[in-house]
């Protein structure tokens, strides 16, 4: 397990010191107002989106499924957040829009539970539908306006500070979350061996159905807390942009986290991994100025590095000395 | 069959071990030009082993492979191709999307200017065609023919080469009687051409139909080589399931024969599902091994799977301490103290990328819901018992079950129905593949169990374990339970039931 996540944990060390380079106060914090403000939280502030949505997809990914509509469902929760309070600055609205946000969502996680563990389709297909139709629900219910809000209460989930980002202290609880339920409880040995081998799990009496439907229902509700996020952070819910690819980041991070693609065993701390190179990547590619038209190349050159160092057989052709692992 | 020619095949002292099994162990095997082959065996035998290793798919251990004379080895299937062996599998491996001629032409498409010259195509592909007598449009997409055409149409592809020896693995396993006709009409014709033909089938009635010569392989290793002509049928299954008198001497025959009183634990009422066995009537008493015995095919995974809920029966009630149950899959099954080992550990069986402690835990798991887990103790308590109970290697909990052998595999999932206590214990084809030291610990403990009162359904396809093995013995044939005989029946009648209804047979004295 060490093993595995050596490689990301290199990745990561080396862009941040790339930045270091480039931009030599990097690294130093600064405390204002009872506020952290820095180069690094930043990079989690800005990532806290990517990584709650990357955790969601771990879990999926571990079922051997992928939910491509967890952008969309992002927009969905801004959206109806974002219109629920209007031009409300109450506290009390904007947590009733974030909860009625919220349970939207765990419904949207149920029907492409229900697509993909009821009906049995292509989890890839599956949540397609709602990738692009989820667009044109958020259109719907924001009527086709970028809506904007000004509410004090709402801020603060996206922009707000309690020493450090609430974004960022947010994105950690739910990891802890997940983690503590995943590994403490039996969840997430069933959602390993239903990945690895669905049918002797149903044969072993594994409720795999039940369980595929779980997870789709958490990403679901993760995406939505980053469509809240999203929204909260520029005060304004945008149907067509907000969260916009955000699903193939969060692939990414989970693949550079050594979970496969092709399900069974997940690391959690691989996602988070794969979730700061995925933004510190980002932010490298504004402080060392790439032009932003070769931006998604330079992006996808240090993935596919990512990706390829820690592949066994590029591993054995650089005749590192560790033996490669038995295919 | 004259034997003058000299073999276009030979494969001598033929060994080849994977890890944990020998799948071959010093077999010779020949094949004459123009003679249909049939080899014989149970699963597990070497049959795919042996032909695998003969068209190039592996590279046997020791021993040494001839053809027409010249010693050979393939290092790949295609080099085995380029030297006239051609392979038709069981499943089609052909492109429905294609055309027929571009399926039996991919890869060797006649070429003009740097393009493929289709005309040219079709005219060959149906030259080949009509070689076998088939007669449909080259030009036709292979998708819309019925799955035996496209089966004639993947011979069609193997002999479109300079085909000397066809190798047909279970070719007729989807076929129906008249598509089996046709099939065996072309391979008359290509035997008479002078191609040696190896065949495949679990079906006694087609070997003996079609094959001049058979080779029967059991565990692995060689029992013998045959004219078909003189071999009954009764012979050729007491060699193909008979007697592993090594096996016999190493197990201590702990296995007491009772007729074991009581009530009744689990009975099956007219139990059936269309396609996959008859209705039958079955009762099933705690501490006792109820035996089944029957070949390939003939229903004993099917019945296995019906008990346990993992196939929905379409008929009949399953009772269990007299209450009918309805089996809405393994969980209620499970519930009901049912468990079941699949006969196939890596598909149905075991989670190969996790741990044994794992593996160990997952049915109990399973059943108590996730949200319960085991406590930490309690998990390590039960692996370590089962660990040393069963004597499973290595005896690291945290191993990942794909780096083990194959019994020790077995052990692992057998072990994970222990923990669950079952009161009745399904196991199909536990000992298969595995080494007789394993074998004998496993027949050991299945013994243990029923003493200590739970009830065994043993499914194996060697007859001897389930003669030695079992309290009471069914029979099955053809996906239809035909008999139940109790345990001090000897292997003979066994066979002679299993076989029976075929032709009429020599006279011979039952022993």
């Amino acid at each position: 397990m060490k093993n595995r996540l050596l490689w990301p944990l290199l990745a990561l060390v080396a862009l941040l010191l790339l930045n270091l380079v480039v931009t030599p106060s990097f690294f130093s914090l600064r405390v204002q107002d009872g506020h952290l403000y820095g180069g690094l939280v930043d990079v989690l502030k800005n990532g806290a989106p990517t990584l709650l949505i990357a955790l969601g997809m771990t879990l999926v990914i571990a079922t051997r499924g992928i939910d491509l509509s967890v952008g969309a469902v992002a927009a969905i929760a801004g959206a109806v957040a974002c219109v629920h309070i209007g031009t409300s600055d109450s506290a009390g609205t904007a947590i009733v829009g974030m909860v009625l946000a919220l349970a939207l969502c765990a419904l949207l996680g149920l029907w492409n539970g229900f697509l993909v563990a009821g009906l049995g389709i292509q989890p890839i297909i599956a949540t397609l539908v709602l990738m692009t139709a989820g667009r044109g629900v958020a259109m719907l219910v924001t009527e086709g306006q970028i809506v904007t809000v000004n509410n004090t209460a709402y801020k603060q989930v996206g922009a707000g500070f309690v020493v450090l980002p609430t974004a960022i202290l947010i994105a950690l609880l739910v990891l802890g979350v997940v983690a503590f339920v995943t590994r403490r409880t039996a969840l997430g040995m069933l959602i390993e061996a239903v990945g690895v081998n669905p049918e002797a799990s149903r044969l072993a009496g594994v409720r795999s159905r039940t369980i595929i439907w779980t997870v789709y229902v958490f990403a679901a509700v993760c995406a939505g807390i980053a469509g809240l996020m999203i929204s909260s952070n520029v005060s304004a819910a945008d149907a067509n942009n907000a969260g916009l690819w955000i699903e193939m980041d969060a692939i990414l991070a989970v693949v550079i986290g050594g979970t496969s693609l092709a399900g069974g065993r997940y690391s959690l701390t691989g996602t988070l991994l794969g979730a700061l190179i995925i933004q510190t990547l980002t932010t490298t590619v504004y402080t060392i100025g790439v032009a932003p038209e070769v931006t998604l190349v330079f992006k996808a050159v240090v993935v596919i590095a990512v990706c390829l160092v820690q592949a066994p057989k590029a591993r054995a052709a650089l005749s590192f000395r560790k033996v490669a692992v038995p295919s | 069959m004259t034997e003058s020619p000299p073999p276009v095949v030979e494969m001598r002292g033929i060994s080849l071990a994977f890890p944990g099994v020998k799948a071959l162990q010093d077999v010779d095997f020949r094949l004459f030009p123009g003679e249909v082959h049939a080899l014989m065996g149970e699963n597990g035998a070497g049959k795919s082993t042996l032909i695998k290793t003969l068209t190039g798919v592996h590279r046997p251990d020791s021993g040494q492979v001839s053809l027409a004379g010249e010693d050979v080895a393939f290092s790949s299937p295609g080099e085995a191709q380029q030297a006239g062996i051609s392979t038709v599998y069981q499943e089609v491996n052909l492109c429905a999307n294609l055309s027929v001629a571009e399926n039996i032409l991919l890869g060797r498409e006649p070429r003009k200017l740097g393009g493929i010259d289709f005309p040219a195509m079709r005219t060959r592909a149906a030259e080949v065609l009509a070689r076998i007598g088939v007669h449909i449009d080259p030009g036709s997409s292979l998708g819309e023919h019925p799955i035996a055409v496209q089966q004639l149409v993947a011979i069609a592809r193997a002999i479109a080469v300079d085909c000397r020896v066809l190798v047909l693995d279970e070719p007729t396993s989807s076929l129906d009687a008249g598509e089996v006709a046709e099939l065996f009409r072309i391979m008359r014709v290509l035997r008479d051409e002078g191609v040696a033909i190896l065949f495949v089938s679990h079906f006694l009635d087609q070997v003996y139909e079609i094959s001049d010569r058979m080779t029967v392989l059991r565990n692995g290793a060689l029992v013998g080589e045959h004219l078909t002509a003189d071999v009954d049928r009764r012979t050729l299954i007491a060699q193909m399931i008979g007697r592993d008198l090594g096996a016999l001497e190493a197990i201590e025959d702990a296995a007491e024969k009772h007729q074991v009183e009581g009530p009744v634990l689990v009975r099956a009422e007219g139990l059936g599902k269309r396609g996959a066995i008859e209705p039958f009537d079955l009762d099933i008493r705690s501490g006792e091994v109820v035996g089944l015995a029957g070949l390939l095919g003939s229903g004993r995974t099917e019945l296995a799977r019906l008990l346990f809920g993992a196939d929905r029966a379409d008929s009949g009630t399953l009772l269990v301490d007299g209450k009918p149950v309805k089996l809405r899959g393994p969980r209620s099954a499970i519930a009901a103290g049912i468990a079941f080992s699949s006969e196939d550990r890596k598909g149905e069986g075991l989670v190969a990328d996790l741990s044994i402690r794992d593996n160990l835990v997952l049915a109990m798991q399973a059943a108590r819901g996730w949200t319960r887990p085991l406590p930490r103790r309690t998990k390590d308590q039960l692996v370590e018992k089962y660990l040393k109970a069963l004597d499973i290697r290595p005896a690291n909990p945290d191993a990942l079950v794909r780096t083990l052998s194959g019994g020790n595999q077995q052990k692992v999932l057998l072990a994970r129905w222990l923990v669950t206590e079952p009161r009745l214990l399904i196991l199909d084809e536990p000992t298969r593949g595995i080494d007789i030291g394993a074998k004998a610990q496993i027949q050991q403990l299945v013994t243990t169990l029923a003493a200590e009162g739970t009830a065994v359904l043993f499914i194996s396809a060697e007859l001897e374990e389930v003669v030695r093995i079992a309290d009471r013995i069914v029979v099955l044939r053809d996906r239809r339970k035909i008999a139940e005989l109790d345990g001090s029946t000897g292997v003979d009648e066994v066979v002679e039931l299993i076989a029976g209804g075929a032709a009429p047979e020599p006279e011979k004295v039952v022993s």
